[in-house]
């Protein structure tokens, strides 16, 4: 059997390190000695490939069920691409999301931000990209929210994203942030990846084609999955 | 080329996704025999980890209708997740490598800032000491981390350092 194509290493400043001094919560949590770099075997190269049926899909985050009315807060369509490193799109990948309310609180009990909460939102998305990579969800826009990071610590708008791809080397969680947010800068989440034009690919453009007249803000926010490549394996070790 | 988006903490709030079903792999009918792992999660102080989003992923036995080797659990007041899933066997490494049984465990939380990757495998199986990633561990110590002690017959336990003297070997994915 020959072996199974691995996954490129990411570019350099493109990810974040586990110690990010601005992040405090971090201080903890890092490895303290080197990782240890293995070969991809199919254990890396392979990885969950849920079943829609089993997994049933939440669009319309605006109506939760039973509900008698729609979230309040700015109504939002998000739409994007998702695709690997060479451009070839991931059809059929479950994408999961999860956001705060219009006002900025979580509909999670550890969430004691005093703001209210809307019962009639509970954050929670799931949705497949198509044969194509193309996915698309209705939402509201979430409230910026404060943090206990440092003093006066607000986190910019956005909206959490978990991705699988095609392997499990390729497991993604990320945050869709809105252009133009003035809190970005002051962010050490954001921040706490070292390329400043790798961050701008977390950040979602208005899109005023996809913008509904009369009904909902459209933004556009694609996703890039690693990508294989026949990368020779190093030296294999702790370095 | 394009480049990988970022990764970016899952935060303290992601619970809003958790489906505790998810963390029996045998939940779509799967037979084979039925094994539980659980394990506590602590800091670089020693101070339980609560809010963690712990995932599994086995490539055995095979994928199929009945199980699709993936888990999730959540670490619980006590630092503690659980799951119970079908023993895996052994796979293939690279060339004619075997690998011993295993399964790959990602661990997710708020002051994580991308998905930190171990392997967990079994006290006793065989396999051990010709697997390909083990070997590259010299530290006898460092690599008992990653082989979960059987607590009892089919029951293990794994428990994960994040930091200091005891820390798990993590993976460069």
């Amino acid at each position: 059997m020959s072996d199974p194509v691995p996954f490129r290493p990411y570019a350099a400043g493109s990810q974040p390190d586990y110690n990010a001094p601005t992040y405090g919560s971090t201080a903890l949590r890092h490895p303290s000695q080197p990782l240890l770099r293995v070969p991809h075997s199919l254990t890396e190269t392979t990885g969950p490939q849920h079943d829609a049926a089993r997994y049933p899909k939440r669009d319309m985050l605006t109506q939760v069920a039973g509900a008698p009315r729609e979230s309040m807060g700015q109504r939002i369509v998000v739409e994007g691409h998702v695709t690997d490193e060479d451009g070839r799109p991931v059809p059929n990948t479950m994408i999961e999301i999860w956001m705060a309310n219009a006002a900025g609180r979580y509909h999670h009990e550890g969430d004691q931000h005093d703001a209210p909460l809307d019962e009639h939102f509970d954050g929670a998305g799931r949705v497949f990209t198509d044969a194509n990579g193309h996915y698309r969800y209705v939402a509201i826009k979430p409230g910026a929210y404060p943090w206990r990071n440092h003093h006066n610590a607000w986190r910019p708008n956005h909206i959490h994203y978990s991705l699988f791809g095609a392997g499990f080397a390729s497991r993604l969680i990320t945050q869709m942030y809105f252009e133009g947010d003035p809190l970005l800068a002051l962010d050490p989440i954001y921040n706490s990846i070292p390329d400043p034009a790798a961050r701008l690919r977390m950040v979602a453009d208005l899109d005023i084609g996809l913008t509904e007249p009369e009904w909902a803000l459209g933004y556009r926010f694609n996703v890039v999955l690693r990508g294989r490549g026949a990368t020779p394996f190093e030296e294999p070790g702790e370095h | 080329m394009a480049h990988a988006t970022p990764s970016q903490t899952i935060g303290p709030y992601w619970h809003l996704l958790l489906e505790p079903s998810w963390a029996d792999l045998t939940r779509f009918g799967a037979t084979g025999e039925v094994i539980t792992l659980e394990g506590q999660i602590t800091d670089g102080a020693g101070a339980l980890v609560t809010d963690a989003c712990v995932e599994i992923w086995q490539t055995s036995p095979p994928i199929s209708e009945t199980f699709d080797g993936f888990g999730r659990s959540r670490t619980d007041m006590n630092g503690m997740f659980h799951f119970k899933t079908i023993r895996p066997g052994p796979t293939p490494g690279l060339g004619n490598a075997q690998q011993a049984p295993h399964l790959a465990l990602t661990i997710l939380a708020r002051g994580i800032t991308k998905a930190l990757m171990t392997r967990v495998y079994f006290e006793g199986d065989d396999g051990q000491d010709t697997d390909p990633v083990l070997n590259l561990i010299e530290d006898p110590k460092r690599r008992a981390t990653l082989i979960a002690k059987k607590t009892s017959e089919g029951s293990y336990r794994t428990d994960i350092c994040l930091q200091g003297p005891a820390e798990t070997v993590f993976l460069d994915v």
